[in-house]
């Protein structure tokens, strides 16, 4: 009540002042009124403004009521100079802005814990593999009747939980014409459980839903997908979808906070795992295996149990697949050891691919915000010196150090929350923005950006660090002032440039810094955006298509047949795959029966005309005939012919798939093509036709296929709505899944490239922006200072070029100090970026010249006014106003 | 501080006292009754009873309210509470030991 009444009256401290006087005045009035002379009764009563000062602090809180004069002083004097005050709230907003969103983005995707129980003893599997060539590569897919053994293994020290890796699976409500796609994850019954977590509807999935495969057809929705879809229904329970073959009963709706276990995909429906077919299948790797520990249970002796099981598992899918492999790639293989890592924050392949390039985002725009701080300092420094006297003046009638750093500390606090406000409404806007722009749009990230103490505790952090960062320095230094020497104006004038020109270097470093960076990852995106393909991907459409049974080749073609008449379709032919989507076919090489190759090719099945399509070029012999078979025939890439023929001529060669001992003829050699990824070297890659038969010649079904479509048109996106409803009409023996332009499917292998080079630029804008602000400041402020001293030397004859020498020379050395230190950490900090950067070498001229000459224009940029201003200075009228 | 504490605190006594005997009274009637009861505690200033009064009032012991008298004047009149008898009662039993 009494703190309450205290701080009320700090508020209204005005009004307070009043009823104090007005008391005082009625006692004046009494004591006359009994007859004392007014004089004496004044006299008497003491300096009643003392008495008020003491009073005043007995009904309010002084720390409170100084802190209120001080907001409301610092208040006016940032109004005083509304434009600069603007201007440098508007900077350090952008820049607490950018890092407040990259917190946001950084910990939605890799620091927030998953709302589970102890998620703190969450482990997920992984083993670094060249099971599917080139460098070795982490996995973390697993076969189902592994994970079996291993479930047993550990059965009493932890819950193993096998998920699936969410996919976009088709699905429908009503009949097959109406389907939609929907984010679908297989899950072990126990998941929910071990989770503890509650349903918002009906149930959950548990144990006795995993028992037998293809005996549990019910599913559990995500609560985002049960609003957003089915428009929070409560009636869901009754309802039903059809999805590969199973009619799903709804079984319940998840808790509201629960989205899976992958960051930057919001999983809409888990159904169990024994739905999926691949429980029982030894070779498909399709779950991914978590580990959630029991208490007071290590995870190393949990992964060392794994590992038996884990080893012979790969043994037997060795003998298996490799048998005719080569002996070094085979022990390799059997040398993979299985790890553990922590998955509390989830695990999901966007962690892996964005987690360097989020940390090397992070860091420039901490530095951005660094060089935004520097110059918010320099102003300060620069407003300090206009104010030695006001501080002089506050020191003599008896302010303490104390008491004036607070009050230059109260008005930092303002230009940092105001521009926290300011930052974190672009934060709202810009997190979503980036997000956005993570994943290709046809598998669009979905990340979860809630706003609670997390964000709001980095902001306050980060507001009050930058208010220290910038306000400290000028206000330790305006406070420790000597009014005697201040008001006779003694200071030494030289000491306040000194700590500016040290700034004007650290923005300088900073900026060479952002700009190096930026620059680096601008030419990696150009290099791998213009990077020849060795495939046309113009007006190209992939179809992808899946059969309802499994069908033989013929029944495939019979429906590229229907395809070509479509209007405006150029040509169809027929692949196991787009080129670019990142799905392979690997296999050992044995030539003339030789042992199998160390080395890989790689295979890709194609229909005649495939190369036609394509407009891969041919360089000798021919085409797939129509009735050519796999395995028969092949037509090889040109790194195929050099890598397992060493350049010979190949025409009529054989070569054997070492594993299946399938034998081929090759009949035709082309050019190049990138086949799964754009970086690295051209793999060697065999072309087998999409004719496929067995061991006796009869054709061999297949269930998957894609469709690669040549329009006539500019656009072939446009063909789409045909080709996905007109053609199935025709045949109802599958459907249609994705539809995609290889334009598409090329631009995300570079989604990553693009962003990080968009957001470096755009950093590297602002931070020349307020580099080359903070420069112009700095040189600005000097030349003011020096006015007297530059009219005099133009008055004795100084030519205008060695006054601007005289104006720069600090300045500039300290640019090129900076510049220098910024250069020697760019070139070591490279190292630790180089795996998101592609045939671009940080030592490179073109990359060290970028930012050199950008630095240079902006600091002649920022020079120009300031010398143009002291060269204009004239001296007679400098003089006289002395 | 501590002899101001003490001087603070027999002042605090003092106006407790004055203002248990007779209700509603303003400083300046306040200042006369601690004059006639003694004469050493006001005085230096008469007006270093206002800040004490301030204080007393924000501790919760006396509460104040403006009233307005016949010749029309303001005056703020004090008034003992509750916590301030028992503040009084605390501080005459520490006073007689």
């Amino acid at each position: 009540m009494s703190l309450w009444s205290r701080i009320v009256n700090g508020l209204r401290a005005d009004r307070l002042n009043r009823e104090i006087d007005e008391e005082f005045a009625s006692h004046i009035d009494e004591a006359i009124e009994q007859g004392r002379e007014p004089l004496e009764a004044r006299r008497a009563f003491g300096s009643a403004l003392r008495q008020r000062e003491s009073s005043r602090d007995a009904r309010l809180i002084v720390w409170l009521d100084s802190l209120r004069a001080d907001a409301v002083f610092g208040w006016r004097q940032l109004m005083k100079r509304k434009v600069t005050s603007a201007a440098a709230i508007l900077s350090l907003a952008l820049a607490i802005g950018a890092c407040t969103s990259a917190f946001r983005i950084v910990d939605a995707l890799l620091l927030r814990p998953l709302p589970i129980y102890a998620p703190e003893r969450l482990y997920s599997c992984y083993h670094t593999s060249i099971l599917l060539g080139g460098n070795p590569l982490t996995l973390d897919g697993y076969e189902y009747p592994m994970f079996r053994q291993m479930r047993a293994a550990v059965k009493d020290q932890a819950e193993l939980i096998a998920v699936s890796f969410a996919s976009r699976t088709d699905l429908t409500y009503g009949s097959d014409l109406e389907m939609e796609k929907g984010y679908v994850q297989y899950v072990s019954g126990s998941m929910f459980g071990s989770f503890g977590l509650r349903p918002a509807l009906g149930r959950l999935l548990t144990e006795a839903d995993d028992l037998t495969p293809g005996a549990h057809p019910y599913a559990v929705l995500s609560y985002d997908y049960w609003t957003r879809r089915l428009g929070g229904d409560p009636k869901i329970l009754e309802r039903t979808f059809r999805m590969g073959g199973n009619l799903y009963e709804i079984a319940g709706v998840a808790p509201p906070e629960f989205a899976g276990v992958e960051p930057g995909t919001v999983t809409d429906i888990f159904v169990p795992t024994m739905m999926n077919p691949g429980v029982t299948q030894l070779d498909r790797s399709w779950i991914r295996i978590l580990v959630h520990l029991k208490p007071g249970i290590a995870a190393e002796s949990v992964r060392d149990r794994l590992r038996p099981p884990f080893q012979a598992f790969r043994t037997g899918m060795v003998k298996r697949r490799f048998a005719g492999a080569n002996k070094e790639r085979i022990n390799k293989l059997l040398s993979e050891a299985l790890m553990l890592e922590p998955a509390g924050a989830g695990i999901s392949r966007m962690q892996r691919d964005f987690h360097q390039p989020l940390t090397a985002l992070s860091v420039l725009v901490a530095l951005v915000l660094l060089i935004a701080c520097a110059n918010i300092a320099n102003l300060m420094t620069a407003q300090a010196a206009s104010r030695t006297r006001e501080m002089a003046l506050r020191v003599s009638i008896g302010a303490g150090r104390w008491r004036l750093l607070q009050l230059m500390l109260v008005e930092s606090a303002w230009l940092a929350t105001l521009a926290s406000a300011i930052g974190w409404a672009f934060a709202w806007w810009s997190a979503p923005f980036i997000v956005n722009r993570i994943n290709p749009p046809i598998n669009p990230a979905r990340l979860i950006l809630s706003v609670d103490w997390r964000v709001l505790g980095f902001t306050a952090v980060l507001t009050l660090a930058v208010t220290c960062l910038f306000g400290l320095g000028p206000a330790l230094r305006t406070s420790g002032i000597k009014p005697a020497s201040a008001l006779k104006g003694g200071e030494d004038p030289h000491s306040r440039g000194r700590l500016m020109h040290a700034l004007i270097a650290v923005q300088t470093a900073f900026c060479f810094l952002v700009l190096f960076v930026s620059g680096l990852f601008v030419a990696t995106f150009d290099r791998l955006s213009n990077q020849p393909t060795g495939f046309s991907a113009e007006r190209i459409l992939t179809v992808d298509a899946e059969a309802k049974r499994t069908n033989t080749p013929v029944f495939w073609e019979q429906i590229a047949e229907r395809m070509r008449s479509v209007p405006g379709v150029e040509k169809v032919a027929l692949a196991g795959w787009p080129l670019l989507r990142g799905d392979a076919t690997i296999g050992s090489i044995s030539v003339d029966g030789r042992p199998a190759s160390a080395e890989l090719g790689y295979f890709l099945d194609v229909s005649p005309e495939w190369f036609d399509v394509m407009k891969i070029g041919l360089i000798a012999g021919r085409d797939f005939r129509q009735d050519e078979k796999d395995p028969g025939s092949a037509i090889v890439s040109e790194a195929f012919a050099k890598q397992f023929f060493h350049g010979e001529n190949v025409i009529g060669r054989y070569f054997e798939k070492a594993e299946s001992r399938e034998r081929y003829q090759i009949v035709g050699l082309v050019h190049d093509v990138r086949y799964r990824d754009v970086r690295g070297p051209m793999l060697p890659v065999a072309y087998v036709p999409f004719r496929w038969v067995d061991a006796s010649g009869a054709p061999k079904p297949k269930r998957w296929a894609t469709f690669i479509v040549r329009s006539a048109i500019a656009n072939p996106e446009s063909l789409a709505p045909a080709l996905r409803q007109e053609v199935p009409r025709s045949n109802g023996a599958f459907q249609v899944g994705n539809i995609q332009t290889q334009q598409e499917i090329n631009q995300s292998h570079t989604v990553r490239e693009r962003l990080l080079a968009m957001l470096a630029l755009f950093f590297a804008v602002v931070a020349l922006l307020l580099a080359g602000v903070g420069l112009y400041g700095v040189l600005n402020y000097s030349v003011l200072q020096r006015r007297k001293e530059i009219g005099i030397r133009v008055a004795i004859g100084a030519q205008p070029g060695s006054i601007a020498r005289l104006i720069t020379a600090d300045a500039l050395s300290m640019v090129f100090i900076g510049a220098i230190a910024g250069l020697t950490i760019g070139l070591i900090s490279a190292r630790s970026i180089t795996s998101l950067v592609y045939q671009v070498k940080a030592t490179d001229a073109g990359v060290m010249a970028f930012p050199v000459a950008v630095l240079l224009a902006a600091v002649l940029l920022a020079a120009l006014p300031a010398v143009i201003h002291a060269v204009r200075i004239d001296p007679a009228q400098m003089l006289r106003s002395e | 501080m501590s002899q101001t504490g003490s001087l603070q605190g027999s002042l605090d006594l003092l106006v407790l006292k004055i203002l248990s005997r007779r209700p509603k009274l303003h400083g300046y009637a306040i200042m006369t009754a601690i004059r006639d009861t003694s004469g050493e505690v006001l005085r230096v200033e008469e007006g270093s009873l206002y800040p004490a009064l301030h204080r007393m009032e924000e501790a919760g012991w006396i509460r104040a309210e403006w009233t307005t008298k016949e010749n029309g004047r303001r005056a703020r009149m004090y008034d003992l509470t509750a916590a301030g008898k028992k503040q009084l009662a605390l501080r005459s039993r520490g006073g007689t030991q």
